[in-house]
């Protein structure tokens, strides 16, 4: 691959980032749009009516005044997908990354929230040892690029929890354990939000796992057909809790539940519950070999 | 579920009268602070430059622009979860006469003690909706200990600030022990046994 390519591409993805970070701050998604204006529609509680009243007018004045939805512009997480045939590589992509939200922090300018984890002291610009976090997929027979960016703020963040089940305990913990985590919770993480669960692999597995299910699109299914029925069933008890928006009470708990697995060792039932906010911001960009970037509202 | 439209600072006997559930709209000043300026006040032992005597205070660390010595615009103001700022509940409402606490979450049960005692209320205000609090904060009018950036003291002029609900009053009563109460009830009764 020729120099040129690799400065036009990383350029690319570095503006990639840099929009996609800003835009996703100001614009939420379609889907969560309608996923709070179906909880309206359903809400019966007067305090959980207002609250998702409020949480509505608080999206237009956003759009109106091009406005951050939330203060907490978060810890930039990105799921990147790049391609065998992508003429760039990863540690350039990463680079490019980190780029681009430092200038997107310094020039728009955002709240910069990352400090070092024993001192305290602040970068400034959003980036820091191992921030902003990338999960990675290659894909093969392909030559594209696809960013997912989603800042992560940290109300919703705290309340991330593991539990490392054993075999004997079956399903039913799992969902006891996401049940006691919710509620658990109560207003803290800005219900009423997505619940990503990652269940099997190891410990950093099912956490990874629950992270990457809070990034998907709301209401989407896992295409496992057992995974998926445990996303309807958490749903629908979760709901049943009556924690409502904000933990003041109501019939909207949560949004959507989303859950993610990967096979795990015959002795191990691991559980990982991470909890995205009502504002669950995301944003995509595909990247296309020759740099030309397609903003894409919906994946 | 009664509506209290008051212009903060205010005193004791206004926010009494409040109820769990009840809604709250904010006019005059309202002061930020979040967990720095707390553990100056109260670990460090340094008494805060500006009275929070009858004052609403919001758990906030704004985003601002820096127009000249002092003076700042607001970018974005929103609200941060304040159980973690609980303990300072009792220094703020007895030793500072502070009346009203506005955040998200709720503050820890044992918060109500004090809030009983020295007549003090929490009020919630909808967590993520800071584009919409951002334009009902007129202006900055003062800080304070700016190099705790951002978690300085920020006194705010508000207009129509909220809706706030009464989310912990000063007779015991907490919405957010009520729901946990309600919902353990429901996971004990109802649902586990569907597992």
């Amino acid at each position: 691959m020729s120099a040129t390519i690799e400065t036009t591409l990383g350029q690319a993805v570095e503006d990639a980032a840099a929009e996609l970070y800003v835009w996703s701050l100001k614009d939420i998604p379609t889907d969560l749009r309608d996923a709070l204006g179906d909880a309206l529609e359903h809400e019966t509680h007067p305090v959980g009516r207002r609250i998702l009243e409020t949480i509505h007018t608080n999206v237009e004045v956003a759009d109106e005044g091009k406005r951050l939805v939330c203060q907490d512009t978060g810890i930039a997480v990105y799921y990147v997908r790049v391609g065998e045939h992508f003429p760039l590589h990863p540690a350039r992509i990463e680079n490019a990354l980190r780029e681009g939200t430092r200038r997107a922090t310094l020039d728009h300018p955002l709240r910069s929230n990352t400090v070092h984890t024993l001192t305290r002291k602040p970068t400034g610009d959003s980036t820091g040892h191992r921030i902003p976090h990338v999960h990675w997929e290659f894909v093969p027979d392909w030559d594209g690029l696809d960013v997912k960016c989603v800042p992560k703020g940290s109300g919703s963040e705290n309340m991330s929890f593991l539990k490392m089940l054993v075999p004997a305990d079956g399903v039913k913990a799992i969902k006891a354990f996401v049940l006691e985590s919710v509620v658990g919770a109560g207003g803290k993480p800005c219900p009423p939000g997505i619940v990503g669960v990652g269940i099997g692999g190891s410990a950093d597995l099912a956490m990874h796992l629950a992270k990457e299910a809070i990034a998907r699109p709301v209401k989407t299914q896992n295409p496992d057909p057992e995974v998926a029925a445990l996303e309807r069933d958490l749903f629908e008890l979760l709901n049943e809790t009556g924690v409502g928006p904000m933990g003041l009470g109501g019939d909207t708990t949560v949004l959507s539940v989303h859950v993610e697995q990967a096979h795990t060792h015959i002795t191990l039932n691991p559980v990982a519950v991470n909890y995205q906010c009502w504002a669950a911001r995301r944003a995509t960009a595909h990247v296309s070999a020759d740099g030309a970037i397609e903003l894409d509202r919906d994946a | 579920m009664a509506h209290h439209e008051i212009t903060f600072p205010t005193d004791e006997a206004t926010v009494r009268a409040f109820r769990a559930g009840d809604t709250v709209t904010i006019q005059g000043h309202i002061i930020g602070i979040r967990d720095a300026t707390q553990i100056r006040i109260f670990d460090k032992g340094v008494e805060p430059p500006m009275s929070l005597r009858g004052a609403a205070l919001l758990h906030t660390a704004p985003n601002v622009r820096k127009l000249g010595e002092g003076r700042y615009e607001p970018m974005c103001i929103g609200t941060t979860t304040s159980a973690r700022m609980s303990r300072f509940t009792e220094g703020l409402v007895r030793d500072h006469g502070a009346r009203a606490i506005i955040g998200k979450g709720g503050l820890l049960p044992e918060a109500l003690v004090p809030l009983r005692d020295h007549g003090g209320v929490y009020l919630a205000i909808v967590g993520g909706a800071a584009a919409l609090e951002t334009t009902q904060i007129e202006e900055i009018e003062q800080v304070e200990w700016e190099d705790l950036m951002p978690e300085c003291l920020w006194k705010f002029r508000v207009k129509d600030f909220g809706p706030l609900i009464v989310g912990m009053d000063t007779h015991g009563e907490s919405l957010y022990e009520n729901v946990q109460v309600e919902a353990r009830k429901r996971l004990e009764e109802t649902i586990y046994s569907r597992l």
